[in-house]
């Protein structure tokens, strides 16, 4: 089977190896065509982004404006800290010159002047494998000022990491790039978005790292050769991370179209003890999460999923038996939400909280029907109120959760609905009956 | 109490601020180096780096205060984050926090008298795949059993 960004080459983390198959060729390669033939072999093989939102590459790239007085920037994003998500660690780990090799295109591609490589803080150790690499990287010549010799071309970059410091919002691209610039990382209000206004205020394209990492591979064997890989609308393989209640969890790169109970089954080895599945979240938690009976027959990749009613997010697919309590699970996902919440959407900020409360209560055994209700109008009122998606990505988790396992939220909460008076007041808004009445009762 | 960055430290805020077209971007690294001096970030520190970076000091308080990893109150020589969440809470994060727990008699967000060891629970790690884990300031020790914890426990000095 194919592989493009985890090979079986011993050490082929090391500039050596990794030149000795080939590498660092295909920017020779890029560098005699135009930025813009880059950009058209980018677009005509389909790459889609490995981040979560699946947005055609070759087409943001495009958005990029021809010219411009400022300098233009690239970002990489390796910010990772969706829950279920670990893949390009792997790739910081075993294939960082991918991702400098790509980068180097990337950059040439949009007319770059540099890249900045943001990583999650928690990296720490593999921050250290992808600087080491850059290193060498640079100590060939590969990358900076010496590059102009190497590749005899007028053009050169630089590359550089950024390392975070342990915060879930600045996977968002606009508080990555606030983070950057060292300031508070609130997500910014799009439009203007990056290609106009991005770092620093200037042209800029996000990418994620294993975006990136895909780019040497597609320039050097051309567009029809990725566009073949896997399912036609979302071709090339992709880096699935699957977690939870597998015998083999782990990173698999496979072709994008692979069927999930295929992943779940036959690579990771199945559910141990044999135990059915109650739940699955196929990209990462803050996608909708499939009952063990919506399975069946979907296809891991981004129209597929969307037609079976999840999305394809960052590819961490996350198994939960037959035993799993989906009230702890959601309690759980939701207080990620609830800390990662950078505060500067009150609906987001507070919706968080308020979900939080009402899951806790169920959770131990103090929720009423009308929580259930209650979760799913909070949801309602995040979602598509907030300036970025961290605001939906909290809000799916707890409206398809209590919609696709409602009997199961039903048995967690109290049958009969104890309503404070003021609750009835409220209500009193939906009602004929005066408040006399209710308070008689 | 007066903060001041040692010589060498200077020096690497200098080869750090070459990376960013203006200072306030090096602000992220700057944090990092004053952390790794003082152990953690007071007001007095960000004072400084507001200072040694020409930018405002409420800017640097905006900043270190957003993120975890800076410490704004000091943690232990050996900082256990241990993860519970969902990959994690499925193989048993949880336990592993409660075990922590039990075995160093501290609470979550709390330091051991002799300053040795701090808890902290935290958000997914990245080790899905290798759950439980545990990072132990900046080593990860991944697919955890309470006796592994025991021994990784053990061996720290």
């Amino acid at each position: 089977m194919e592989k493009i960004l985890l090979l079986d080459i011993p050490n082929y983390h090391r500039i050596d190896v990794y030149r000795e198959h080939g590498g660092y060729e295909t920017v020779k390669k890029a560098y005699s065509m135009s930025p813009d033939e880059v950009i058209d072999e980018v677009k005509k093989s389909g790459l889609r982004g490995r981040g979560g939102a699946s947005f055609l590459t070759g087409l943001k790239w495009s958005f990029m404006p021809k010219t411009s007085d400022k300098p233009k920037y690239l970002c990489i994003n390796g910010d990772e800290s969706e829950p279920g998500s670990f893949k390009d660690r792997q790739i910081f780990e075993f294939n960082p010159h991918a991702l400098i090799e790509g980068a180097l295109i990337a950059c040439y591609a949009i007319q770059a002047k540099a890249a900045y490589i943001y990583v999650r803080g928690e990296y720490h150790n593999w921050i250290e494998m992808l600087q080491k690499a850059l290193d060498d990287a640079y100590s060939m010549g590969l990358v900076g000022e010496k590059m102009k010799e190497t590749f005899q071309t007028p053009y050169e970059c630089n590359i550089y990491i950024h390392k975070g410091a342990g915060a879930y919002i600045c996977g968002e691209e606009s508080s990555l790039m606030n983070s950057i610039e060292g300031k508070r990382p609130y997500p910014r209000v799009k439009p203007p978005f990056p290609a106009q206004n991005g770092l620093w205020g200037c042209p800029t394209t996000i990418n994620n790292v294993e975006t990136i990492s895909n780019i040497p591979a597609i320039i050097k064997n051309g567009w029809q050769w990725f566009s073949r890989i896997g399912e036609p609308r979302h071709p090339g393989t992709l880096l699935f991370g699957v977690s939870g209640h597998v015998m083999k969890p782990g990173v698999y790169e496979l072709p994008s179209g692979v069927l999930l109970t295929d992943l779940i089954y036959n690579y990771a080895g199945g559910v141990p003890g044999g135990k059915k599945i109650k739940c699955v979240i196929p990209g990462g938690s803050s996608m909708p999460p499939l009952r063990g009976d919506q399975i069946e027959g979907v296809k891991m990749d981004a129209e597929s999923l969307k037609a079976a009613g999840s999305a394809i997010g960052t590819g961490g697919v996350i198994v939960m038996d037959e035993d799993t309590d989906l009230v702890r699970v959601l309690a759980r996902i939701t207080k990620f939400y609830y800390h990662e919440s950078c505060g500067q959407c009150t609906p987001c900020r507070e919706g968080t909280g308020w979900m939080l409360k009402a899951l806790n209560r169920i959770a131990r055994g103090q929720g009423t029907t009308s929580d259930l209700e209650l979760l799913i109008d909070v949801a309602k009122n995040i979602e598509g109120n907030t300036v970025c998606a961290l605001g939906d990505a909290a809000a799916w988790p707890v409206k398809f959760m209590i919609t696709r396992f409602r009997d199961e939220f039903e048995k967690a909460v109290k049958k009969e609905v104890v309503m404070p008076v003021a609750s009835m007041v409220h209500s009193m808004r939906h009602t004929a009956l005066p408040l006399a009445e209710l308070k008689k009762n | 109490m007066d903060f001041k960055f040692t010589e060498e430290n200077l020096s690497r805020i200098e080869s750090v601020r070459k990376k960013y077209p203006d200072s306030k971007a090096a602000l992220m690294p700057v944090l990092y180096i004053a952390q790794e001096q003082n152990g953690y970030i007071t007001r007095e520190v960000m004072d400084e780096v507001a200072l040694v970076l020409g930018i405002k000091a409420v800017d640097v308080l905006g900043v270190a205060t957003f993120y975890t990893m800076y410490h704004t109150s000091p943690v232990g020589k050996y900082h256990l984050q241990v993860c519970t969440n969902v990959s994690c809470m499925l193989k048993g994060g949880y336990e592993m926090l409660e075990e922590t727990v039990k075995k160093l008699g501290i609470g979550v967000n709390e330091v051991t008298p002799d300053g040795k060891f701090s808890i902290e629970e935290v958000e997914c790690m990245g080790s899905c795949g290798t759950a439980p884990m545990m990072a132990v300031n900046n080593d990860y020790f991944e697919n955890l059993t309470k006796e592994k914890l025991n021994e990784i426990l053990d061996s720290l000095k």
